[in-house]
């Protein structure tokens, strides 16, 4: 069945499909229960399933991600929600220090299948500490896994797959894409949250985008076909693991490569996949792989984002350098 | 009995055994000992005793260069036996990283428990099968976890009674110092058990120390004078007194099974040695301090006590010794037999499920390997 809705409406009713499929699966966060979430992502969730499964924690971070390690170990499927992105540091420790290495330091005898939501990323003119992009951080550690879904059919999979994981995985959820609409077809086999996927072919270059620029690089790859060239966007879905495959695959088709996303460039996921690509398809690279992301400075202040953050203009300008090779 | 948690906070010291030997009784304790007899008290000292053997001969495989590292417990054997004692089997255990005495009264292998330190294994032992979480390198990281899990068990043990859950139920304990009772995990971890009623037992042995830093520097008031501001129960117990430290964990396992919410215990007591054996205690502490707490060795008055009352002859610490020296010879033995995994095992680990990198990464490392063994079979 096929159903209209936005991407935030396609998390909900994913919550509510797990919730309702496994009872030991259990909700909490910062104001998630009676309000709903900041975003509204958990509305009328605790009406549902009661104050017991959709829990309104105390104000913590450690807290929320440390009591959910503890529930964890006790066989329950915590998912918990970061209120914002800059806000998540507070749980730094407890997500990379003790959640990531559960199964390694027990030589694989304890797993601590632990979701945690984040809203991520810039573009809804908010102050600070609400619109950052701290994936690489994460993904720098071993033992998390990292999804994020850029359309609501991915959200309503994507969160049932990552509830379903064994090992944690953090979502970080585009946060100014909340209400993008889409289509959800709740019944046809879902795409594994773990992999890529070529969200429109083409021939000459290959753009990677994730999360909330997946619409950007899409549009540009419209704008671009009007200059003749042919542009294939992957939509990347899980930053760690990395679905390389899917990538040198269409590099070895188009030669060029373009990776964008909202962090700064400077150590981030960009990086990653042009020292991967470049080892895998070197031979097939007309040009440099190119990024186009944050600079490395704090997250601007919302007046001047829209400078900051990569747009159409910027990925038509990394497109013309590629072909200028 | 019941203490409510705005008028709970015992900031006297309970104490039963008094350093030179004496029994006392305490008019709300006595009653969490009624089953100890000449028995008990004689195993007591026998784990008190087992557990100070084995860190003398962990120190000992550590500056013989077989550990990388070891963390000794003398002096805290009364307040982690009398503790450990007081769980029952399906009571949870979040330890830091020195409660080699509870290990001991969950069953835990003291020869697994070296594989941490030999650097063979992230953790040594299976902590499902005695109860007894893997120890924790990163302070306090472990308090929020022992609040969660024992969320989780308020929630298993939802609409049970509470007889029933007194009797059936379980609770948590969670192991802690004086300096982590500073990092902000603890509290947060008292918060969220405090407002779910979980069934915690926070077990804070303030050794004095943490490192070289006097406890001074962590608080200006007694630790114990924290619980009622999270709104807990909160007991002072002399840290060297087995029986002390026995019934008020009974009381307070049985306050937080029944569901009554967490209780904070500050056992007090001292470290005798050296933090770690990477740590030169010379520097920070003057040797007076240590002749002080030297006769408030746990040990030597549970010791006097038992010949004053004789409860034990001569025979009973050479059978002891005799016993413990075994004990010791089979860790030394059973550690140096313990296999180094290769690292491909490490690769293992790190998920649950299948991942790519991993297996990339572990291909490579397997051809790189095998480079080498056709390099030395050539070479022959
Ligand atoms: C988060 C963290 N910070 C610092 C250290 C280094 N460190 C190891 S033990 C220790 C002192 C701990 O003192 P306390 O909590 O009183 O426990 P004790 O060792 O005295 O039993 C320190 C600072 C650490 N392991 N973890």
């Amino acid at each position: 069945m096929t159903t209209t809705m936005t991407l935030a409406k396609a998390i909900t009713s994913g919550l509510d499909k797990i919730l309702d499929t496994n009872d030991k699966s259990l909700l909490m966060g910062e104001d998630i229960g009676r309000l709903g979430g900041v975003y509204r992502v958990t509305d009328g969730l605790i009406d549902k399933y009661g104050s017991h499964r959709v829990i309104d924690s105390p104000l913590g971070e450690a807290g929320i991600v440390g009591t959910a390690v503890g529930m964890a170990l006790r066989g329950f499927s915590p998912i918990v929600e970061i209120q914002f992105d800059g806000f998540v540091f507070p749980a730094f420790n407890q997500i990379t220090t003790q959640l990531a290495k559960m199964h390694a330091r027990s030589e694989g005898r304890l797993t601590a299948p632990v979701v945690i939501r984040i809203p991520y990323g810039g573009g809804i003119g908010s102050i600070e500490h609400h619109s950052e992009s701290p994936e690489a951080l994460f993904a720098h550690t071993a033992g998390l896994r990292i999804i994020t879904p850029s359309n609501a059919h991915d959200a309503y999979w994507m969160i049932q797959q990552a509830a379903g994981c064994q090992d944690p995985v953090i979502v970080f959820e585009p946060k100014r894409r909340y209400w993008l609409k889409g289509d959800v077809d709740t019944e046809t086999p879902a795409l594994d949250a773990f992999k890529a996927q070529v969200v429109r072919p083409g021939t000459d270059a290959t753009i990677v985008a994730y999360g909330p620029l997946v619409p950007i690089a899409l549009a540009t790859a419209d704008a671009a076909l009007e200059d003749g060239r042919s542009i294939e966007v992957i939509d990347l879905r899980s930053i760690s693991p990395i679905d390389f495959d899917t990538i040198t695959e269409s590099v070895q088709k188009t030669g060029r490569l373009i990776v964008t996303h909202e962090a700064p460039t400077f150590g981030g996921i960009g990086g990653e996949i042009a020292a991967r690509i470049t080892e895998r398809a070197f031979l097939s690279l007309e040009a440099p792989v190119l990024r186009v992301g944050g600079f490395h400075m704090p997250y601007p202040v919302s007046k001047v984002e829209s400078q900051y953050l990569p747009d159409i203009d910027k990925l038509l300008e990394a497109l013309d350098r590629s072909f200028a090779y | 009995m019941t203490r409510a948690a705005t008028q709970a906070t015992e900031s006297d010291l309970i104490q039963i055994l008094t350093p030179d030997g004496q029994r006392h009784s305490h008019e709300t304790y006595d009653a969490y000992l009624g089953d100890v007899d000449d028995q008990m008290l004689r195993g007591f000292y026998r784990d008190m005793a087992m557990t100070r053997r084995f860190d003398q001969e962990a120190t000992a495989l550590q500056r013989q260069g077989q550990l990388a590292l070891w963390v000794p417990l003398r002096g805290q054997e009364a307040a982690q036996i009398g503790s450990g004692r007081a769980t029952r089997p399906n009571d949870y255990i979040f330890p830091t990283y020195r409660e080699h005495g509870v290990a001991l009264t969950r069953e835990v292998s003291f020869s697994e428990m070296l594989r941490l330190f030999r650097g063979i294994s992230g953790g040594g032992w299976d902590p499902r099968e005695n109860n007894f979480h893997m120890y924790t390198m990163v302070l306090a990281a472990q308090m929020p976890h022992a609040a969660g899990y024992a969320m989780a068990l308020n929630m298993e043990q939802h609409g049970w009674d509470e007889e029933r859950r007194a009797a059936e139920g379980n609770a948590v304990v969670a192991y802690f110092g004086d300096g982590s009772s500073t990092e902000g995990e603890t509290h947060e971890s008292m918060v969220f058990a405090n407002s779910f009623n979980a069934p915690v037992v926070y077990f804070c042995q303030n050794n004095q120390y943490a490192i070289s830093v006097p406890f001074e520097v962590q608080s200006k008031v007694p630790l114990v004078n924290r619980a009622a501001g999270y709104g807990m129960p909160g007991i002072r117990v002399d840290g060297n007194d087995v029986l002390a430290v026995l019934a008020v964990t009974r009381w307070a396992l049985e306050h937080a099974r029944s569901g009554k919410g967490p209780v904070f215990i500050e056992a007090v007591t001292y470290r005798l040695g050296a933090h770690t054996t990477a740590d030169d205690p010379t520097k920070y502490r003057m040797s007076e301090e240590e002749k002080q707490w030297a006769p408030k060795d746990p040990l030597v008055r549970l010791e006097t006590y038992l010949r004053e009352n004789n409860l034990v002859d001569d025979a009973f610490f050479e059978q002891l010794a005799t016993d413990a020296d075994a004990m010791a010879a089979k860790v030394r033995d059973d550690a140096m037999a313990f296999p180094v995994p290769p690292l491909a095992k490490s690769f293992e680990q790190v998920y649950a499920e299948a991942h790519p990198l991993i297996q990339e990464e572990l291909a490579w490392h397997r051809e790189y390997e095998a480079g080498f063994a056709d390099a030395a079979e050539g070479e022959q």
